[in-house]
């Protein structure tokens, strides 16, 4: 005992919470033994290629398949007829509507899946895909959600009865055979009273544009049916592979147990790969018929063009206050533009998502919300790009709100917000529209933010830029975003939160070895975000052993516990709490081990760092790596031998990170040019497992923010062409774009995860897209500017200074 | 993204290559990086039967400057350009022009030849390269010819070049005076929003001669004559410099895409005229 | 299809002799002909730098190029640059400085990188950038690749002034 070494130096060889540990995924990723979807490689294995619709709306009057399939090496071109059969042609989606997996009849948007090719490699199925003939006959094409409302023109046939009567939706009765639902929350008369009475009213409509997550890897999958055994195998993209596997034995009546799906090393996800593609359909079905295993990857364009868009929301919002800027109530309705089939990926009572967030981080008494899901000729999508269901539109919303009504009160803009903070005392707070906020300190963050950007020197600054350009001096006005967000993360509580039926828990089992280390297993699949490291670092701490000993593992439903996967921002809210609940139990059961070897009652000791401790007699102790054998070697009265355990953890409510931004823009207003000149990003996420993971994704989420906020859109024409189908138009910035940001954090534990913590990984992409575009918005406010609609590209934001009459 | 099937030849010699391209006609395409090409392949935009590669043509790698001409092979890669010393220092514009252009990877392969020879509005070259009054060295099965820069572009990827001839190299006088490459984008790898390149001498404070060319902001590259005569004999002074871009934005003729409206792109265009213009006053 | 060709290629040291159609793009040939997996394929027009290899000296985009045109060259991918027990520099850093989230950009922005200093051993933030401009991540905002790529350039300066 004399050379034993100090608590302190115990805790740091953990390498438990709160350190940066560096991260153990990256040996293989920094020389190239990665293991992503196209990597893999299986004998015999085939490929497979989409017939991708040109048009956005068009009747198919025939699909010629002679020509492809007598090119030598196609195996087979499967099209809806073939799918009928099997029930595949249609799939459910997970918004509860029904998408087409191959055209059948028509097609709705550019870029649909026709027709699957079937070859011996991908350039024989390149040219197949050259040789199919489908006869189009082009319909009217509806790109715009108001027209489509007002439109003749049925989109969905499938949704209107025989009588020309439109049948309830997933979510409800519809108003026009074009209209998806209506879903609404809060109280809108009251809202309207308070409105029309106040001293105080600001509107604004808001155009949220389309985009797309676009992670580097595109969406693809692997699929091998073993027909001796009865076992589908599919590897692929999935950000949830339990779910896969649940839909995938429902669709093709193999049972669950005989379906074994893999997510191996994900190239990014974003949002991308949360859905069900038809191009996992295709390869399942092509692999049963071939009896082979056939991969399908798709190209960057068709990533674009036809798996998962995100946003597209036009936002209406009133809100009101009293004279000294007290706000007393906010209205707000969206036009939600689905695409051809509503696909979106949320939860299923949450059609528009956590949309009804929209409050923000104010104590607004009263408020009202409504959302009209609509159908036109786009790709369906609708997925949380980088954020929790529908947040950032949420939060995009409520922080230019806030701006607009900073105008019209002539307030400084973060004065108001300071006003109207929900207060530190007020948590747990519930919102008007329904959510109960589980911890927050606003006030602190933001006073540490502004003091650290000096933002009353910035202002000073500003105006007398002002006065500069006024003066003809100068042709570059300066802007100061300011955002401060509430995010609503850690979906969720199985009460309110399922997907498809399945609700929204996650899971951990744990199996400590003889030798006292471990493997543990978990619902969910690290995209990036470095699980591997992370949640071995908690277990560490819970459960005394060194994370270096800790193997996590994640997507393989043959092994995993099954859980609902790696979207917003759920892991360490949901996962990582199943991760410390699991611990906990590992824990109990090594008191009881502890306790028998150094006969004593359990309740005499007590768990210190690493190993349990005879209460006030620190030298007689077990480590818990002695526990572990003995746990295993020693037959222990009224103990089963080994050291295993399995959490279920069912979140009692959601976490609610937080976070304060500032950034400073100077823009050339001759050439829209903006340049960003510092980026302050506070954040807090409740309890920090790894600063240095933690500090990797704001800077990626604030990356994908500012190419959200500046420039990446998918536009489509009138005749519903998509015009941003590659990365020459879609905006992904460089390195040479990109600026360094100051991160910073204030610590507000969740008083009900365990361990306290919130989840980080979106935090910067909600509360940065609202940042970078008040930063433009704001260098034009003295100039007279209200709002004016992302992308803030350069063109756009020179129409700006135009209208305002600056080049005059 | 994969291109249809061709057939692949690497001559040894031009006379092979000539030998191809007249065998084949339009069927036959040479190819230098391929990074216009390539991706045109792919896309399935551009059906090339038989392909050409002129990596292992001897004589077409080449910098020379010599008696105050400059004369560059069509292999020469952007790379090179940035990294030739002495290239630099007879016509410095193409170094600023070239850093400009793609990527780094993008500027190992791409070549200077491709980027003429291509008759692709957003390549820069073509524009710098009407700045310079370069000629266009070319060989064909009726022998070799030389074309002026400014009588070579025709539309959109339609240039006097023939079938069955190769451009081998560019050549110029080395330009004097001061210079710039102005280029507005929205990203590293974009094309132009709009972009000008501006050769300027001073003779006794005053523009002795100016050339002036602007890139994607019609279906060719445009040379503006008006826009360097309104600056001869003048201080470079604004009224000037507005002069010459008045006279540019008439020569100009943008079009609508996803850089923006044509309004916007004309006073782009202007914006970045007028600073090409002070820039290469001041060096001049 | 038909018109097979017999290509040679040197990769990390080690030649390879197969038969290819002439269309078939180095990236495939690397990744699917000779099992090199680490390169990768990322947006198919030469924009995002995933499939980013040496080739004859020079840094380029595997998916741009023909397996034709690449016959008979020199070849480094990611695999070569190091191995388990002897790390390059770069991947040294880049574990180092959380240089890389999902992997998916990290073999091209790595063997950028090591051309890039190569070719300027003393490179400035701004070098950097511009040096790797030709290679996009979605996943870290660059700030920590500069990071790494800096480090390493001060690491290997100091190796080699040890060396002297």
């Amino acid at each position: 005992m004399k050379d034993e070494i100090s608590r302190e130096e115990r805790v740091a060889g953990l390498k438990g919470l709160g350190c940066s540990r560096k991260r153990v995924e990256d040996a293989r990723f920094t020389q190239g033994k990665g293991n992503y979807v196209d990597d893999i490689k299986l004998p015999g294995m085939l490929h497979g290629d989409f017939v991708r619709s040109p048009y956005a709306h068009a009747r198919i009057k025939s699909i010629n398949i002679d020509a492809a399939m007598a090119l030598p090496g196609v195996t087979a071109v499967l099209t809806a007829k073939d799918l009928e059969p099997l029930g595949l042609h249609w799939m459910p989606t997970l918004a509860g509507d029904k998408q087409m997996v191959l055209a059948d009849g028509k097609v709705l948007f550019q870029g649909q899946e026709v027709a699957f090719v079937v070859a011996s490699d991908r350039y024989v199925a390149a040219d197949a895909v050259e040789l199919v003939e489908v006869d189009y006959e082009e319909l009217e094409v509806i790109v715009d959600p108001f027209k489509s409302l007002q439109s003749d023109v049925v989109l969905r046939e499938d949704l209107v009865a025989d009588d020309g009567s439109i049948p309830n939706g997933a979510h409800g009765p519809r108003k026009h055979p074009n209209h998806i639902f209506t879903w609404e929350a809060g109280e809108e008369e009251a809202t309207n009273q308070v409105i029309d009475n106040a001293a105080v009213v600001a509107e604004a409509e808001m155009y949220y544009h389309r985009t797309h997550p676009c992670p580097l890897e595109t969406c693809g999958s692997v699929a091998s049916m073993d027909k001796v055994n009865g076992k589908l195998t599919l590897w692929g993209t999935f950000q949830a592979p339990h779910v896969v596997r649940t839909v995938a034995s429902l669709l093709s009546g193999i049972e669950e147990h005989n379906i074994r799906v893999v997510s191996p090393d994900i190239g990014g996800g974003f949002g991308n790969k949360v859905g069900v593609y038809p191009g996992y359909i295709c390869s399942i079905v092509a692999s049963i018929v071939t009896g082979v295993p056939v991969k399908w990857v798709e190209d960057r364009m068709e990533n674009l063009m036809s798996t998962a868009f995100a946003r597209d929301y036009w936002m209406k919002g009133k809100i009101s206050a009293t004279k000294e800027g007290k706000i007393t109530g906010l209205h707000c309705h969206v036009t939600a533009d689905h695409g051809a089939f509503d696909a979106c990926a949320d939860p299923t009572k949450f059609p528009a998502g956590f949309m009804n967030i929209c409050t923000g981080s104010y104590d607004i008494p009263v408020a009202y919300l409504g959302v009209d899901g609509v159908y036109t000729n786009k790709a369906p999508g609708g997925v949380s790009y980088r954020c929790s269901f529908r947040v950032t539109e949420a939060v995009y919303f409520i922080e230019r709100m806030i701006e607009v009504l900073a105008i019209e009160l002539n307030m400084d803009p973060a004065e108001l917000r300071s006003i109207n903070f929900i207060k530190k005392e007020q948590f747990p707070y519930t919102a008007a529209l329904g959510w109960e906020y589980d911890s927050g300190d606003y006030q602190t963050a933001w006073d540490k933010a502004l003091k650290a950007v000096d933002y009353k020197g910035l202002r000073a600054e500003q105006a007398e830029r002002v006065e500069a350009f006024k003066r003809g001096e100068t042709r570059k006005v300066m802007g100061i975003g300011l955002s401060f967000f509430t995010e609503i993360v850690g979906a969720g509580p199985v009460k309110n939160c399922d997907i498809l039926g399945m609700g929204m828990f996650d899971s951990c089992e744990i199996r400590i070895h003889p030798t006292g280390s471990a493997v543990a297993r978990l619902g969910t699949i690290s995209q990036g975000q470095g699980h591997a490291t992370t949640f071995a670092q908690i277990l560490a701490t819970e459960i005394g052993l060194s994370a270096e000993s800790i193997t996590i593992e994640e997507g393989d439903t043959d092994t995993a516990p099954y859980g609902l996967g790696t979207y917003g921002s759920r892991s360490t809210p949901v996962a990582g709490a199943a991760a410390a609940m699991a611990g906990r139990k590992i824990r109990a059961k090594a008191q009881m081990i502890a306790a028998y070897l150094l006969e004593v009652h359990d309740n005499d000791v007590e768990f210190d760092v690493d190993r349990f401790v005879v209460k006030g007699v620190p030298e007689r102790f077990k480590t818990m790596k002695e526990i572990a054998y003995a746990a295993y070697n020693q037959a222990i009265p009224g103990l089963e031998p080994g050291l295993e355990a399995v959490s279920y953890y069912d979140p009692p409510n959601m976490t609610y990170p937080f976070g304060a931004y500032v950034c400073v823009m100077d823009i050339d207003v001759d050439t829209g040019v903006p340049e960003i000149r510092r980026f302050y990003a506070l954040d807090d996420c409740g309890t920090r497992i790894n600063p240095m993971v933690i500090e990797g994704q704001i800077h990626g989420g604030l990356t994908e923010a500012l190419a959200v906020a500046l420039g990446q859109e998918i536009a489509y024409d009138d005749m519903g062409n998509v015009k941003t189908a590659t990365l020459m138009d879609f905006f992904l910035p460089t390195a040479w774009e990109v600026p360094n940001y100051e991160t910073d954090f204030t610590v507000t534990p969740s008083p009900h995860h365990p361990i306290g913590a919130k989840g980080v990984g979106e935090s910067p992409h909600v509360g940065g897209v609202p940042c970078f575009s008040n930063a433009v918005q704001d260098a034009f406010r003295p100039f007279g500017n209200r709002h004016t609609n992302m992308p803030h590209d350069h063109w756009r934001i020179w129409q700006t200074a135009n209208n305002l009459g600056m080049h005059d | 993204m994969i291109p249809a099937a061709f057939e692949y030849y690497r001559p040894t010699d031009m006379a092979g290559v000539i030998a191809l391209l007249k065998e084949h006609g339009d069927d036959a395409r040479v190819i230098a990086g391929g990074h216009s090409l390539i991706p045109m392949m792919k896309l399935r935009m551009a059906e090339v039967p038989h392909l050409i590669d002129l990596q292992a043509i001897e004589g077409l790698n080449g910098i020379s400057i010599a008696g105050g001409t400059v004369k560059i092979g069509a292999m020469i890669t952007q790379h090179e350009i940035i990294n030739s010393a002495e290239l630099e220092k007879a016509a410095p514009i193409m170094k600023e022009a070239a850093l400009q252009i793609a990527d780094p990877q993008v500027r190992y392969m791409g070549t200077i030849g491709g980027n003429v020879a291509n008759g692709d509005p957003g390549n820069d070259m073509p524009g710098l390269m009407q700045c310079l009054n370069a000629q266009f060295h070319l060989v064909g099965s009726d022998g070799d010819r030389v074309v002026d820069a400014r009588d070579f572009y025709e539309a959109a990827y339609m240039t006097d070049r023939e079938d069955d001839e190769v451009l081998i190299a560019v050549s110029f006088a080395a330009p004097i005076g001061g210079f710039a490459y102005e280029k507005q984008k929205r990203k590293i790898g974009d094309y132009a929003t709009a972009a000008a390149a501006v050769q300027i001498s001073k003779e006794g404070g005053k523009v002795g001669a100016a050339s002036i060319a602007m890139t994607n902001l019609s279906d060719t590259p445009i040379w503006s004559e008006a826009a360097g005569a309104a600056l001869i004999g003048t201080a470079c002074d604004e009224a000037s410099v507005k002069a010459a871009v008045t006279a540019m934005l008439s020569d100009i003729d943008p079009t609508e895409d996803n850089r923006g409206p044509v309004a916007f792109k004309r006073h782009a265009a202007g914006i970045v005229l007028g600073r090409a213009i002070a820039r290469a006053w001041s060096r001049a | 299809m038909s018109n097979k060709m017999h290509v040679k290629l040197n990769v990390n040291g080690e030649d390879h002799e197969f038969l290819a159609e002439p269309r078939e793009l180095l990236i495939y040939a690397l990744r699917e002909k000779l099992n090199i997996t680490g390169p990768h394929v990322g947006c198919e027009t030469s924009h995002c730098g995933a499939c980013t290899v040496t080739m004859n000296g020079k840094s380029v985009k595997s998916c741009t190029v023909f397996v034709a045109q690449a016959n008979g060259a020199e070849v480094t991918t990611i695999e070569g640059l190091g191995n388990p027990d002897a790390l390059h520099v770069l991947q040294e850093n880049f574990k180092e400085h959380h240089g890389l989230q999902c992997g998916f950009c990290t073999p091209g922005m790595i063997t950028r990188a090591a051309k890039l200093l190569e070719e300027n051993p003393n490179p400035t933030e701004a070098d950097v950038r511009f040096g790797i401009a030709g290679n996009i991540c979605r996943c870290t905002g660059y700030q920590n690749i500069v990071k790494s790529i800096l480090s390493a350039a001060s690491e290997m300066n100091a190796a080699k002034e040890a060396a002297q």
